[in-house]
């Protein structure tokens, strides 16, 4: 066992005493600590626990390098990703907090006084959540796999374990804790190589200012890349091609309202004391996110210009022991085509001889950077935290899911506290199992819908619950109708547009040029138009639900969470 | 006017100042995102800040310190109206 394996295995295995610790200390005992953590939480910890929750195995170790290698491309995650708590912040969670229920499907289902609309809600849940956590069992299996070096599927079974521990033992509360001190280890993971790297490369210890400083030639590092690239033949790093701006804008709008409407989001505000907590918690959550996500494009700068230097042109025999290690892993792939001996990495694919997966970037960053063993291994605990937090997050919606909208709501009112706590561990237990066997062999459609789970979050909930709250003349009928036929035109556009998933369009075909994964943004202008057409053309809702809109409008007389229908 | 009455004036008054700051939050939010990251990066792109293409800057840092600025202006703005109209929670 070499140094490296001794630092991450100490490390690792810390981190995760740490968290099982956390969730001993935290187990749930009632039925409101497992859906809500007793919606006590403070405003800050909240924060913390939703950007653990937030920030998946895809923040943590694949965002970067995505940035790393489409420059100003990736900025549609960036501004995506965050933008959407400016509306949660303003538009959401304070008025969901005030209505003081446990679930999406809680708010739809009485908001619209209807068994159906709760019902329809409850299965877009579960759909979205589901073909979410699969992706993140898959990626706790890779993390595992490529860091203890265990087979892919030992890596799922170790994961499945952990999970299984605190989030059946602890339900909210204790996934709420365990993600605080998870926040902690991924932050500090992916923060600690940043500074060193922005030391190494421009002398400035504070990553977001320095991709904007000098090198020791003094011109700017910006500068820098972009002569790199362009001379390689790539795309200027600062800048959009002129064909991408009709979908940077309709992703970064897809990913804005769907982080808007995912049902694991929005169920982080239910958690806290007060309303002014549940605004005052998205301003925390966001700045939490906020220093991993304003840190990725520095990382992403700096190892992009690090690599090109290090690769270009230069002899295959000089490589430093990184690259073959990668090399070994198949993440680089270096083919000789000339038979010079010197590595040609360019943008032409006839000429270019080295092929590199882009999900190294975070992780070789360390290692390209000639960091110590002990930051590597600390990188190593970061995935795992960004994973394994993730994950609970979703797994527990999907309990509550079934355990509190289906079984107490739907199928079994009169089930006793005591039981309805049974059927949620119950229910996050099978769907642990059912997320990590999935996860082991994905259906090859769920890689492929993941990103694009933000599409389908967007076209049925968000306006939902928008129009809920500010239109008071909306009805069942228009919601109902809206949140179907948002949620069905993007899921047809996706499969139709989607050659893996193995639908018949071509690109040509697109409309209006959007790809999948921003047709999210016209699946949520078409549920507004058709909720709002059919509301007007139905009868209003009745006064009483009228009043609990005006009722959710303000702050005060707020209750915590009763458990009562 | 009785007691009632005058309850609901005053609820749709905290509504209506309540929608106007959003209005001109989510103003801003477009503008920096939609705007500045986006459709007038180019132009943007032309003066620099230091060693960042502003456009780009906007795109990649400035639009997400934009947000929590505006999250947090929002938290205090509320907070104050909450008391104004007597409705913050005790």
């Amino acid at each position: 066992m070499d140094q490296l394996q001794i630092w991450t295995f100490l490390i690792v295995g810390l981190t995760f005493l740490l968290y099982i610790g956390v969730a001993i200390w935290a187990r749930a005992g009632s039925t409101k600590e497992f859906y809500v953590a007793g919606g006590g939480v403070s405003p800050l910890a909240n924060g913390m626990a939703t950007g653990a929750d937030w920030m998946s195995a895809a923040s943590y170790l694949s965002m970067a390098g995505l940035i790393s290698f489409t420059g100003y491309g990736g900025s549609q995650y960036l501004m995506g990703w965050t933008g959407g708590y400016v509306l949660l912040a303003l538009l959401l969670a304070p008025y969901l907090r005030k209505f003081g229920k446990f679930t999406i499907p809680d708010f739809i289902g009485e908001r619209y006084y209807s068994k159906q609309a709760r019902l329809i809600a409850l299965l877009c849940a579960i759909f979205i959540s589901f073909t979410y956590v699969v992706g993140q069992m898959k990626g706790v299996g890779v993390a595992f796999a490529r860091f203890l070096e265990v087979p892919f599927t030992t890596g799922i079974l170790i994961g499945i374990a952990i999970v299984f521990f605190y989030a059946v033992l602890g339900g909210m509360k204790g996934i709420t804790y365990t993600q605080v001190a998870q926040y902690c280890v991924l932050i500090f993971a992916f923060t600690v190589p940043a500074v060193f790297i922005s030391l190494q490369m421009v002398g400035n210890p504070i990553p977001q200012l320095g991709m904007g400083g000098t090198l020791e030639d003094g011109t700017y590092l910006l500068d820098k890349l972009n002569q790199l690239s362009t001379d390689l033949g790539f795309h200027e790093y600062t800048t959009m091609g002129m064909d991408d701006r009709v979908n940077v804008f309709f992703i970064t709008a897809a990913l804005m309202f769907g982080t808007a409407g995912l049902p694991h989001v929005i169920v982080r505000f239910f958690t806290v004391p007060k309303v002014r907590d549940a605004r005052k918690s998205a301003g925390y959550a966001l700045l939490f996110i906020a220093l991993l996500y304003t840190t990725a494009p520095a990382i992403a700068t700096f190892a992009r210009t690090n690599l090109i230097q290090t690769v270009s042109n230069q002899p295959y025999a000089e490589m430093p022991s990184w690259f073959t290690k990668w090399e070994r892993a198949e993440l680089l792939q270096f083919e000789d085509k000339n038979n010079d001996g010197i590595i040609q990495y360019v943008a032409d694919p006839t000429v270019n001889e080295l092929i590199i997966d882009r999900d190294i970037i975070v992780l070789a960053n360390p290692e390209i950077a000639n960091l110590p063993a002990w930051v590597i291994a600390l990188v190593v605990a970061g995935g795992l935290a960004a994973a394994l937090s993730t994950a609970a997050g979703l797994l527990l919606v999907i309990a509550t899911s079934i355990s509190h909208d289906l079984l107490k709501n739907y199928l079994k009112p009169d089930i006793s506290e005591k039981g309805e706590l049974i059927a949620a561990r119950v229910a996050i237990a099978v769907a642990v199992i059912g997320a990590g066997l999935a996860g082991m062999n994905p259906p090859g459609f769920v890689a492929q819908v993941v990103a694009l789970a933000f599409g389908l979050a967007a076209s049925s909930f968000f306006p939902a619950i928008i129009l809920g709250i500010f239109d008071k003349r909306m009805n069942k009928e228009g919601a109902m109708a809206g949140m179907i036929i948002g949620i069905l035109f993007t899921t047809v556009y996706i499969w139709y547009f989607k050659p893996q998933l193995g639908g018949p369009g071509t690109p040509e075909g697109y409309w209006f040029g959007i790809k999948p994964e921003g047709i999210g943004t016209l699946g949520m202008l078409i549920n507004l138009v058709v909720s709002l057409v059919v509301s007007r053309l139905t009868p209003a809702p009745s006064a009483k639900v009228q009043e609990i809109v005006e009722d959710i409008r303000v702050p005060s007389g707020a209750k915590t969470p009763v458990h009562a229908h | 006017m009785n007691k009632m009455r005058n309850d609901n004036d005053n609820l749709n008054l905290y509504w209506k100042e309540n929608l106007q700051y959003l209005v001109i939050l989510l103003s801003i939010w477009f503008l920096i995102s939609y705007g500045c990251g986006i459709m007038f990066a180019d132009v943007l792109n032309t003066i620099k800040v230091g060693g960042f293409p502003l456009g780009f800057w906007f795109a990649q840092q400035g639009s997400i310190y934009v947000f929590l600025v505006l999250i947090f202006v929002y938290v205090v703005l509320m907070n104050k109206l909450d008391k104004k109209y007597n409705v913050d929670e005790k």
